[in-house]
């Protein structure tokens, strides 16, 4: 497909005003100022369908219908810039690239909610990022483009950016208010959700750095253009509304060409493999893959026809699209590494609020440690399975989704390679394999 | 009225009350299990352990619907058509999960924690949790920190609920304690060079559902099941808490408050929470004395037995011609009401006087309204009511020691029970005239030296009556340990003084002083467990 998102980013000067405007930047928010009302533009996004891009694809118009009508007081727009799902780094091209690309469709998303303060919540791990939008943002000024009055149409608009302090959990809608707010990254418990109250308590819309940069085409492509590419929404399921516009996805691991690359929803993960990554590394045969960030599990090499629109990966027992941040393994990639390596994730940025997932996710990494160290045992798959569905099938039993992250690559990956977790514990642990009862305290096997 | 339904069973809340599912459930008669969640605190709804199925019943199709997900008891409102479901399969899985989840790294040091017998975590997994032990991870490294001069941090034993967390944030206002670290390594702890030394700071003590939070001055002093708890009422300023008084063999270990949302909430400071150590001072006076002359013009002290001390001290008063007495602000209000019928039974005309009130600075106000006074006693509402109603005009402390100097009394009874110091030389040398002077006290003192009658008094702990607060309120409470051999406490002498029937009994004088003095009517009907406000009358 011709790109759109990344459509400029090979050019020397894309991360510049003059460079954006030489492509058509701004034309969309010079024409909503001019021509349309907030309303007008906030019906265009619904009608488009873009649905939120940072995981959890959740309707970006009709988010923006939570917002109390006629609300006396501020209203705030959260740009969710931390982005820590492992294999994702869309939002950073465009960050990097393009950022008038997003400053713009954050602008238009700002005008369309109502809100005069915006703060983009960038993660304190890109420091270009941060540089070039300090850049941008002092370019946008000096343009009139933000501040007051802007453009003569009366709309105020000023743009905070905020750096992170380094968390995962920073990512989360209300843990990010709650770090931009100079407090602990802790989500907060729903309800009151952002929308009625939200940063510094008042109504706050958080969207995803890739989604705002979706609004300026819909603007100046129209609706039709929109929702011509992707998957139309499956007639079976009325909750389903389908999955429109082009789609950034992180191509990561064992293939030939690694890369952020733009598709329209819906390829398959061997179309992108094979179209975009160059195919595998070395020609070897390929095993898994995430289909959009760890959080979300796993596929194995038959299932890689799966569709990575926001209800394909569900289909194949993974969480969800997430980010779509797709990361190949090959044949020569242990699962118990890979599991190891997921649950020590998990288990490190887990906040530590409830303790569901704060206890699940240090449990089982302790339990993958002593499999990894040769003392597993049959039965820890079963207990890693049950903790995977106790912290994440019991649907609730944390504030935010992390437990459910940290329990979709545990479920994944014990049932869809049970063999190879066995066989490994069969080997390294030959003469205690079978034990059920007592098992060994971890510090007596290597000093924890 | 809204209608909420908790396991089938409809429960009635009223307009104006706003319940969670926790409290809603506790109204059915059943038992939520919760750690993180406080009525006196901000809910975070993190420990997990109240999960619930909770839903609606659409008001026109009476079908009922049910949420997919597990919610947080303590963060789900009931309000009209709300649907509680605490018993079903789902929610006894997810509280065996986090049972589960806790016990992974909480050493089961049970022997010797402070908090077995009154610890959440005990109760919860044997009615909750797994049958087995599944983790098998090194259990606990036996951390521990002090974290300021009252209290010290079991690390492990810590189960994150970050009740003592949010009560230095909301209630003390002083946001000593923070959460360290992150996911499991997480554990509570002081910013560098801030202890938590607030004057409320044994609180969270109180507050932590398991052993994590120790009192350093309880600590490994007594198992809690040896222990008798007694309600009682602080003496330590006139806020007046609501206590608990927990005791082994008339030996007092700690004092805790006592939930009371008229008084104290369920909060009370560290003044009074460690104030009681004057009970068990080896200085407490213990013998009952009187002056004798051993020679002409020279008086003698000499032990008094109490069997002979009533008929002593009413002899000596009877022949001494005007009588005053000093009604002490630390007497419960039936003492001093007994007192003074007393002298006045003798001397109609006596003078009555309210005892020295102690100020030590300004009163303290926490963000959420609890003050510690700086009225450093417990009842100066209720001795002044009785000096007034009794005595005809509201005589202080100095007005009567100024009156000592211009007019000369035959004979005058001093109640004291002051924890500290509170005359000196020259305020008890005024008392030089007096022909029998009667000291009742706990402490040696300038005027109990000079006294003719050295009665030895009854601490606060000992008293039964009742005190009268800052606010006017009335709250009763029964003695909660026997006081030392040799000492009388002040109103069983009163009574027998007076020759009543029977033993001493507060409530059934209380009965007596509600009908017979108006500010104490509303005191009549029986004192609830709350007290009474006293200016109930008054606004009517």
């Amino acid at each position: 497909m011709e790109p759109v998102l990344l459509a400029n980013i090979h050019r020397s000067d894309s991360h510049t005003l003059s460079g954006y405007e030489s492509t058509g930047g701004y034309n969309a928010y010079r024409k909503v100022l001019a021509e349309m009302s907030p309303d007008d533009l906030k019906d265009l996004v619904k009608e488009s369908g873009l649905r939120g891009r940072g995981g959890a694809g959740f309707p970006t118009g009709l988010k923006w219908t939570f917002l109390p009508k006629n609300h006396p007081g501020p209203i705030y727009f959260c740009l969710n810039a931390d982005e820590s799902e492992p294999g994702t780094f869309n939002n950073r091209i465009l960050m990097e690239e393009d950022p008038h690309q997003v400053l713009e469709g954050l602008a238009l998303s700002c005008y369309a909610t109502g809100a005069e303060t915006a703060y983009f919540y960038i993660r304190y791990e890109y420091p270009l990022c941060y540089k070039r939008l300090t850049q941008a943002l002092e370019e946008m000024y000096a343009k009139g483009l933000l501040g007051k009055n802007i453009l003569g149409s009366g709309f105020n608009l000023d743009i905070y950016l905020h750096r992170g302090a380094a968390a995962y959990i920073c990512g989360e809608e209300t843990g990010l208010i709650e770090s931009l707010e100079g407090k602990r990254a802790w989500p907060r418990i729903k309800p009151p959700f952002p929308a009625i109250e939200g940063a510094f308590r008042k109504p706050t819309v958080v969207n995803n750095v890739e989604t705002a940069a979706c609004v300026p085409h819909i603007v100046n492509r129209g609706v039709a253009w929109f929702r011509s590419m992707g998957v139309q929404p499956d007639p079976n399921n009325p909750r389903d509304p389908g999955s429109f516009g082009p789609k950034l996805y992180c191509l990561s691991g064992h293939i030939e060409k690694p890369g952020c690359y733009e598709a329209p929803l819906g390829i398959t993960v061997n179309e992108l493999i094979q179209e975009y990554g160059g195919g595998m590394l070395d020609g070897r045969r390929p095993k898994a893959a995430i289909p959009g960030g760890i959080s979300m599990g796993l596929l194995t090499a038959d299932e890689f026809d799966c569709p990575l629109d926001f209800s394909g990966p569900g289909r194949y027992g993974c969480l969800g699209l997430g980010t779509a941040a797709v990361v190949v393994m090959d044949e020569t990639v242990s699962m118990v590494d890979y599991l190891h390596n997921s649950a020590r994730f998990f288990a490190h940025e887990s906040c530590g609020q409830c303790t569901p997932c704060r206890e699940g996710t240090s449990w089982s990494l302790k339990m993958l440690d002593r499999i990894q160290a040769g003392r597993g045992r049959l039965i820890d798959l079963d207990l890693l399975l049950e903790i995977g569905d106790t912290i994440g099938i019991i649907p609730g039993t944390t504030i935010c989704g992390l437990a459910d992250g940290a329990a979709w690559p545990l479920k994944n990956a014990i049932r869809k390679f049970r063999g190879e977790f066995e066989d490994f514990i069969k080997q390294t642990n030959p003469d205690g394999y079978a034990e059920t009862s007592p098992v060994p305290a971890l510090h007596e096997i290597h000093g924890h | 009225m809204s209608i909420v339904i908790v396991n089938g069973q409809e429960i009635e809340v009223g307009d104006d009350e706003q319940l969670n599912g926790i409290e809603i459930a506790e109204r059915a008669g059943l038992e939520v299990p919760h750690y993180c969640w406080h009525p006196g605190m901000s809910v975070v709804a993190s420990c997990r352990m109240c999960l619930v199925e909770t839903g609606r019943k659409n008001p026109e199709t009476g079908e009922i619907q049910m949420m997919p997900k597990l919610s947080p008891a303590c963060q789900t409102p009931a309000t009209d058509g709300s649907v509680f479901v605490t018993n079903s399969e789902k929610v006894k899985q997810a509280r065996a999960m986090v049972e589960e989840d806790l016990l992974i790294r909480h050493p089961i040091d049970c022997p010797i924690c402070d908090k077995a017998g009154e610890c959440r975590l005990q109760d919860y997994h044997f009615e909750h949790g797994q049958g087995e032990r599944r983790a098998d991870l090194k259990p606990f490294t036996s951390r521990r920190r002090p974290l300021g001069e009252t209290v010290t941090l079991f690390v492990d034993r810590c189960v994150m609920c970050t009740r003592c967390v949010r009560f230095c944030r909301e209630i003390s206002g002083t946001s000593e304690l923070m959460v360290a670290n992150r996911g499991a390594h997480e554990e509570i702890d002081v910013f560098p060079g801030f202890p938590l030394n607030n004057k409320m700071s044994g609180n969270v003590v109180d507050l932590c559902p398991v052993g994590a939070l120790g009192d350093k001055d309880f600590l490994y002093s007594q198992r809690v099941w040896f222990m008798q708890t007694h309600d009682h009422v602080c003496d330590g300023c006139s806020t007046g808490c609501s206590i608990h008084v927990d005791e082994n063999q008339d030996h007092v270990y700690r004092i805790r408050p006592r939930e009371n949302p008229e008084v104290n909430e369920w909060w009370m400071c560290d003044d009074g929470r460690y104030g009681w150590k004057h009970v068990h001072s080896p200085e407490r006076l213990t013998e009952p004395m009187r002056q004798i002359a051993a020679e002409p013009g020279k008086l003698q002290p000499a032990r008094l037995e109490w069997s002979q001390a009533p008929d002593a001290i009413d002899g000596a008063l009877r022949k001494a011609g005007r009588l005053a007495a000093v009604l002490s602000p630390h007497l419960t209000v039936e003492e001093a009401y007994l007192l003074a019928k007393y002298v006045r039974s003798i001397d109609p005309q006596a003078v009555l006087a309210v005892g020295p009130v102690v100020q030590v600075g300004e009163p303290e106000k926490y963000p959420n309204g609890f003050t510690i006074q700086a009225e450093k006693c417990p009842n100066r509402r209720g001795v002044e009511t009785i000096v007034n109603r009794l005595g005809g005009e509201l005589l202080g402390w100095d007005d009567f020691v100024a009156r000592l100097e211009k007019e000369t009394f035959g004979g005058v009874w001093v109640s004291g029970g002051y924890p500290s110091a509170w005359i000196d030389e020259a305020t008890a040398a005024k008392f030089a005239n007096v022909k029998t002077l009667i000291v009742q006290d706990m402490f040696r003192s300038p005027l109990w030296e000079k006294a003719h009658f050295q009665l030895p008094g009854a601490a606060s702990v000992e008293r039964e009556g009742s005190y009268v607060n800052h606010h006017q309120r009335l709250q009763s409470f029964g003695w909660a340990i026997r006081p030392p051999a040799g000492v009388m406490v002040e109103g069983r002498l009163y009574w027998r003084l007076l020759q009543r029937p029977g033993m001493y009994n507060g409530a059934q004088l209380m009965g007596e002083i509600a009908r017979e003095i108006v500010d104490f009517a509303a005191a009549a009907p029986g004192v609830p467990p709350n007290g009474v406000d006293l200016r109930v009358n008054q606004l009517a």
